[in-house]
């Protein structure tokens, strides 16, 4: 029966080809939409962790309320004691400390007279201790445009917008002039290591690099430092896991009466990442049902359709004897072969782009020319296990929900009047 | 009707009459400028900075001849030692040791803070006398600490200008401001100042201690205080170029 079924499909194209079409190609977009979707929320909330959230955050008190403006004249002391503690309390996460700082590059020409300057914003990192999980944190391996990474002291990278701009390239001299944690007039040589480029134009517009231990001596922040940022070793952020951390660090640690003592924050509670993450499973949820509900209409109406369009065949099939219930079994079983093979072509059809969109991206880049807050200028699309499932369920079921209430008037029809319709 | 106009004439002529109590502004800011500005001047001062966390004590010399040159150099803290900072007209360098480098500031650095102080570099900048950049009203007097002082509203009239408006209260004896506001194009209160400790030096009244509190930030204010102090004073022209700076 299936068989017969499958062979009057194939051979009569208008019963199947748009039908199977419709289906594939609503499966497909709703395929591609939820991957999409869940790389984006999940590509901007994991860049900005890795670049100045982190899971969870501690600073002062007192930074924590400008920490937008990271003062460094109210960084956390003592860093060299509290940051080994942190690591062992924590095992599960790997606690970094870094310095965020703005100031001046200034270039010299021959004769050490300025020649170029612009504002640069700067991050301290672990760069020469021979630990690499900060520059990997950073993709600074692979974001490195010319030159290399530092390999001694007063060695920086420079983004390379930025270090075109001055007109810097590998090897040359600059100044960096800033204020150190106690305000005073800092100023400081280094040599250009290399460039990097990010793809962020928040990131890319002026940024120095340099390692953190540098940057302590030029800012004199012995012993400090702005921020420690804490992940979690699996590389994913676990909210709740987080919850409880902040909750024990702050009531070891945090006093309300001390403006100076350490605080943590989690990625939830970051001043512009937290409404994305809280909201991120709701708003991917929301987003993703709303088009799998328009998709549903779409292809139930497809279903009712292809019903409806053979009103004149059922009606003959009818009117020559066929059982109701037999035009209606043979009707549900087209449709089921439809929807499934729609379905399973619209998965294949819609992984084969969502694997595209994750390997490679789209570079959105030129849509945030002047946006302030960091994010990747190459989306990435993110196939999760809800992926494979997520289009193909709604596509089968449509599809047959429709077929269902179009094979409705089928019982409607008296066999009295057949010929007379069939006549009309 | 008679006694209504006669009322009236009574009221104007009271006002007036009131107005007339207080002298030209101008003729105050006059007296100002013979106070606080000189040919040249060498002095050495000490800016206590009172951060959120602590204090901190920058000590300099500065030599400054008429409103367009100005060179200053720290002398403590150690960290500090031998930074020199060189005005000419509208220009500012600064030289730092550790770097041997020279580099001059523009732009919107120069509103940063000078050694996280309440004062920024233009600030340091602005030495011209009041009259050639505001004009002022004086509209009322008041009390402040314990000396009858003028309470003078200063609007500027030259257009590249760090502060729009000033207010000021004048010492009505000694002609020396105690305190000193100053406000945005908007009307934003931006700094305060207190000064204090008016002494008598070679026939002018000047004030040895000023405190700096810029409104837009946190903490107690910059202490200024002028520990000695030379006006006209013999100042080698060497000294104002970008060469002395290395020395």
């Amino acid at each position: 029966m299936i068989r017969f079924l499958f062979k009057g499909l194939l051979r009569d194209k208008h019963r199947s080809l748009i039908p199977f079409l419709v289906t594939a190609s609503g499966v497909m977009l709703t395929v591609v939409f939820h991957a999409w979707i869940t790389g984006v929320i999940g590509n901007s909330i994991e860049f900005n962790a890795r670049f100045t959230a982190g899971h969870v955050k501690i600073m002062t008190r007192a930074y924590a309320e400008n920490a937008t403006q990271s003062p460094n004249d109210l960084a956390i002391m003592g860093t060299d004691t509290l940051t080994p503690l942190l690591a062992s309390q924590w095992p599960e996460m790997e606690f970094a400390e870094r310095i965020y700082f703005a100031g001046l590059v200034d270039v010299p020409d021959s004769a050490g007279e300025t020649k170029a300057q612009g504002p640069a914003l700067g991050i301290g990192i672990d760069m020469l201790s021979g630990n690499m999980a900060e520059t990997e944190r950073l993709n600074i391996p692979t974001s490195l445009r010319s030159g290399r990474l530092p390999e001694k002291s007063n060695e920086v990278l420079l983004s390379k917008e930025f270090a075109d701009k001055l007109g810097l390239k590998p090897g040359d001299r600059m100044t960096l002039v800033g204020s150190s944690m106690y305000g005073e007039l800092a100023l400081h040589n280094f040599i250009l290591s290399g460039t990097v480029e990010f793809g962020t134009t928040a990131l890319d517009r002026g940024t120095i690099i340099a390692d953190i231990r540098d940057v302590r001596e030029v800012l004199n922040m012995y012993d400090a430092s702005g921020e420690i940022l804490g992940f979690f070793r699996t590389g994913a952020y676990d909210n709740e896991q987080a919850a409880v951390i902040t909750d024990r660090f702050n009531q070891q640690y945090s006093s309300e009466k001390d403006e100076f003592s350490p605080v943590m924050r989690s990625l939830a509670q970051d001043k512009t990442m937290g409404f994305l993450v809280e909201y991120s499973g709701k708003l991917q949820a929301l987003l993703v049902t709303v088009f799998i509900i328009a998709m549903s209409l779409i292809l139930w109406n497809t279903g009712l359709l292809g019903g409806l369009r053979r009103y004149g065949e059922f009606g003959m099939r009818l009117a020559i004897g066929e059982e109701k219930g037999h035009v209606y079994r043979t009707m549900m079983m087209e449709s089921f072969l439809i929807g499934l093979f729609g379905s399973f072509a619209g998965v294949a059809a819609g992984m084969a782009i969502a694997l595209y969109l994750q390997n490679t991206g789209i570079d959105l880049g030129f849509m945030m020319k002047n946006a302030s807050i960091m994010m990747p200028s190459v989306f990435r699309a993110h196939i999760t296990p809800a992926t494979w499932y997520v289009g193909f369920i709604p596509g089968f079921i449509s599809t047959q929900l429709g077929t269902m209430l179009a094979g409705i008037g089928i019982y409607k029809r008296q066999t009295a009047r057949l010929f007379k319709e069939l006549e009309a | 009707m008679k006694k209504l106009i006669i009322n009236l004439i009574l009221i104007v002529t009271a006002l007036s009459s009131a107005n007339a109590q207080y002298p030209e502004g101008k003729e105050i800011l006059l007296k100002i400028d013979q106070n606080l500005s000189s040919e040249n001047r060498i002095f050495i001062s000490s800016m206590i900075i009172h951060g959120r966390r602590s204090s901190q004590t920058v000590k300099m010399k500065t030599w400054t001849a008429g409103e367009k040159k100005s060179f200053t150099e720290y002398l403590f803290p150690v960290r500090e030692q031998g930074t020199k900072m060189l005005k000419l007209e509208d220009q500012l360098w600064i030289y730092s040791p550790d770097a041997d480098r020279i580099i001059q500031i523009a732009g919107h650095m120069l509103r940063q803070s000078v050694m996280g102080s309440d004062l920024s570099y233009e600030d340091l900048m602005e030495d011209s006398r009041l009259t050639d950049r505001y004009n002022a009203k004086v509209t009322g007097t008041e009390i402040i600490d314990d000396r009858n002082c003028w309470v003078i509203q200063l609007t500027a009239f030259v257009p590249e200008i760090a502060y729009q408006g000033m207010k000021l209260w004048v010492d009505k004896d000694r002609f020396i401001p105690l305190r000193e506001e100053m406000y945005a194009k908007s009307g934003t209160l931006l700094k305060r100042i207190e000064l204090s400790d008016i002494e008598l030096i070679n026939g002018r009244w000047y004030p040895k201690k000023m405190l700096f509190k810029d409104m837009l930030k946190e903490g107690l204010g910059t202490e200024f205080v002028v520990e000695d102090i030379q006006f006209n004073a013999q100042i080698p022209d060497y000294i104002f170029s970008k060469a002395s700076l290395k020395k």
